[in-house]
């Protein structure tokens, strides 16, 4: 059994593509699915739009965004996360983040990604990739409908750190021997908390901290 | 009063052991990226590398004749088959140092191999770096060992480095006799012949080393890169007091028993410095007057640069090398020609061991090619090769003085050293111990998913190689009861070490003597270009 685990965030760090793409996805999709965001905004503006907004806050991007679900079944949203899987985010994983998924398992840790999206939209990732487990956001339903909340607490900086510990504290796990991989600043709290931490295509905040604590950087093709 | 045989030496201008008396000149010494000019005590004994052997008249001919005559082997013409599987294994950048005027000795031999190959109808021909746990040569590094006409015939697909975490990429032949595990890269072990392409830049390289090291796995390596096989040595650079050699010995014994080798070894000069600075290589007694000016003018210069330029400057300057010997064959035969011409290129005999022995360490190391010689390669060329520059007999007393020049700066470099941060940072602080080091942290480093990932698709040494680095210099620590690192810029990194520092050579040379007695003997080993010691 494995006593250590190693902590993958996914936008940035495994696939180029960041949240925006996702519900840029979802939007472009607005005909069948998000018929609120279709009414409003085409997608030629709106994927800016979500860019900017994400760029300035992410919860208040995440919790913006969630409330398009409402209404939607949760056979639906899979359904389409499948054909989000195929058309975005395989196309979109970096060619050696497979490799790094497998020396990391070779090396005896369990494989986790954390991430802030919604879970259904991560699990086909998930299972490409041969995670063993996935923390991330969960969409709340009711009576098989999503109601456009997610159950707190949402999984976002230092929320991510803190669902890893929880993890750990499950699994059975030595969060200082775990590895914790990153792109963005914003999760310093995620990589701080776990004993091995590893930047990785980090942006130039997340490089100069990892400059300074000595973490290994990686650059991912 | 000094002994007569002494004052003789003084005399002999064909000794490469100079007694220091009152008139003597101050010494040219290597302190990192820059010179120390000074003053050594009356009676110390400076020990001066030979003079570079004249080297092979035509080095195409040399290798023709040693693959046409080769040692316990049929030629290797009689060896090439139309349609077989022949894979070249060649030496990386770690040797020779610095690297060596193009073209590289390695392109010669390979010009000669692969056209007699395509003459044989093998077409079937991969070039593979034995580069083991070592980083990834770059492209241009690569292009500039075996010349463009090689690089642009083979590279990437036929000319690549050996990958020591490819999980199919290793094949496990069977154990040694104690046990060891024999591990070697596929495309090696599915070859019907193996042409092994050496450089042989000190004893301890070339032999069994050449394939039971460079193109293994650390499975493999653990056996022998481990403090108790470390402490078993009594010096790296002599085989028959060396556990490292024969636990390779064995492992190459293993392979060659499974697989067909061809070794091709080739013994190198010591002509270090060339052109400009070819005054380096002289005793300060020889220099002239052009040469004090040209020694001044360079160690200005170089105090006055920021240090990565001043690295960059004398990375920039290759090394005039010439070929003294090329011997092909059988493993063992072939090496121990190598080892006679590479002896007496380098062993010096010098009469007596010293309580105090003084090493200038320079700015390159094998493991820092086009990169920063970090405090942790300081401790291996002070602690393991240069302690180990002997012939079984250290040159310093058991429980003596090493003073070392060097400014011991905390620099590393992140896309090449990014383990040996960690290191340094997080594990010397807790244990200078080699055997807790080993027990409690190499598998953890050498299992690192990022520092494999490094190593694989970067340009980054293992994730295990500063362990390695560290038991380099455990028979040195073993040996030795005090360290001084002499002109250190900071008091933390000789701290760390478990070392003493002073500003000055005069300061660690008064320091080393209240620790062995007033009448301490002290030596200098004037290196570079590379000195061994026969001591008797």
């Amino acid at each position: 059994m494995p006593s250590k685990a190693a902590f993958f965030d996914v936008d940035g760090t495994l696939v180029k593509t960041n949240v925006v793409h996702v519900y840029a996805y979802y939007a472009m999709n607005r005909g069948s699915v998000l018929g609120i965001a279709g009414r409003t905004l085409s997608t030629a503006v709106s994927v800016p739009l979500f860019g900017v907004m994400d760029a300035l806050d992410r919860k208040t991007f995440n919790e913006f965004f969630y409330r398009y679900y409402a209404g939607l079944t949760e056979d639906r949203l899979v359904t389409i996360a499948e054909d989000m899987f195929e058309d975005v985010l395989e196309p979109a994983l970096f060619e050696q983040s497979q490799d790094l998924i497998d020396q990391a398992r070779r090396s005896g840790c369990k494989v986790v990604l954390v991430t802030g999206a919604l879970d259904f939209t991560m699990r086909p990732l998930a299972r490409h990739l041969g995670a063993d487990d996935l923390i991330a956001n969960k969409m709340q339903f009711v009576g098989g409908k999503a109601t456009g909340k997610v159950i707190p607490p949402i999984i976002e900086g230092a929320n991510k750190a803190n669902a890893i510990r929880a993890y750990c504290v499950k699994e059975g796990l030595a969060l200082d021997k775990c590895h914790g991989y990153s792109d963005s600043a914003s999760d310093y709290a995620m990589l701080a908390v776990v004993g091995r931490p590893t930047a990785v295509n980090p942006d130039l905040r997340l490089r100069s901290i990892a400059r300074a604590y000595n973490w290994p950087i990686l650059d991912l093709k | 009063m000094r002994p007569f045989k002494t004052l003789q030496k003084l005399y002999d201008e064909e000794s490469q052991v100079v007694i220091t008396e009152k008139g003597s000149p101050p010494r040219a010494l290597f302190h990192g990226e820059g010179f120390l000019q000074e003053d050594l005590p009356v009676g110390t004994r400076v020990i001066f590398p030979r003079p570079p052997m004249a080297g092979v008249p035509n080095v195409k001919a040399a290798i023709r004749w040693a693959i046409n005559h080769p040692e316990g082997m049929e030629p290797l013409h009689a060896l090439l088959r139309p349609g077989m599987r022949l894979t070249c294994v060649i030496d990386d950048i770690s040797v020779p140092l610095p690297p060596m005027v193009t073209p590289d000795v390695r392109q010669s031999i390979l010009e000669v191999v692969l056209e007699l190959a395509a003459d044989s109808g093998v077409d079937d021909i991969h070039l593979v770096i034995a580069n083991a746990l070592h980083r990834r040569m770059t492209e241009g590094e690569m292009r500039r060992m075996v010349g463009q006409k090689i690089y642009d015939a083979f590279y990437p697909d036929r000319y690549y480095n050996h990958d020591a975490e490819d999980p199919d990429g290793i094949v496990a032949l069977e154990r040694t006799s104690h046990g060891e595990e024999v591990s070697v890269n596929r495309r090696v072990a599915e070859s019907d012949l193996i042409i092994y392409v050496n450089v042989n830049f000190v004893p301890m390289n070339g032999g069994h080393k050449s394939m039971g090291t460079g193109v293994s796995n650390y499975a493999s390596l653990r056996h022998h890169h481990n403090p108790k096989t470390i402490r078993e040595s009594d010096s790296y650079m002599e085989p028959k007091a060396s556990a490292l050699y024969r636990s390779n010995e064995r492992i190459g014994r293993n392979i060659d028993k499974h697989l067909k080798v061809f070794h091709i070894e080739t013994a190198l000069n010591n002509r270090m410095f060339g052109g400009p600075t070819d005054f380096l290589a002289k005793k300060e007694e020889d220099y002239t007057e052009a040469d004090r000016l040209k020694f001044q003018a360079l160690r200005y210069t170089l105090s006055k640069m920021p240090r990565a330029a001043a690295r960059k400057v004398l990375s920039a300057i290759p090394a005039p090398y010439e070929v003294t010997g090329v011997y092909a064959g059988a493993t063992e035969p072939a090496h121990q020609k190598t080892l006679e011409t590479s002896w007496k290129q380098y062993v010096v005999p010098v009469e007596g061991q010293s309580d105090i022995v003084i090493f200038p360490i320079p700015f390159i190391s094998p493991y820092s090619v086009n990169s920063i010689l970090n405090p942790l390669l300081v401790q291996v060329m002070g602690l393991g090769y240069f302690y180990n520059l002997n012939r079984g007999v250290p040159l310093v007393k058991k429980g003596g003085v090493l003073i070392l020049l060097h400014p011991a700066y905390d620099e590393f470099d992140p896309e090449h050293h990014p383990s040996y941060i960690e290191f340094f940072n997080r594990l010397l602080p807790e244990t200078r111990d080699s055997m807790k080091l080993e027990h409690k942290y190499e598998r953890e480093f050498a299992e690192n998913p990022s520092y494999v990932h490094l190593y694989r698709k970067g340009n980054a040494y293992h994730g295990v190689h500063p362990f390695y680095m560290w038991y380099w210099g455990e028979n040195g620590r073993q040996h030795v009861g005090k360290v001084i690192v002499a002109g250190a810029e900071n008091n933390h990194v000789p701290a760390l070490m478990g070392w003493d520092r002073t500003d000055t050579l005069t300061e660690a040379i008064e320091e080393a003597r209240g620790f062995m007695g007033r009448s301490a003997t002290i030596s200098l080993l004037r290196i570079a270009p590379t000195v061994m010691v026969d001591v008797k």
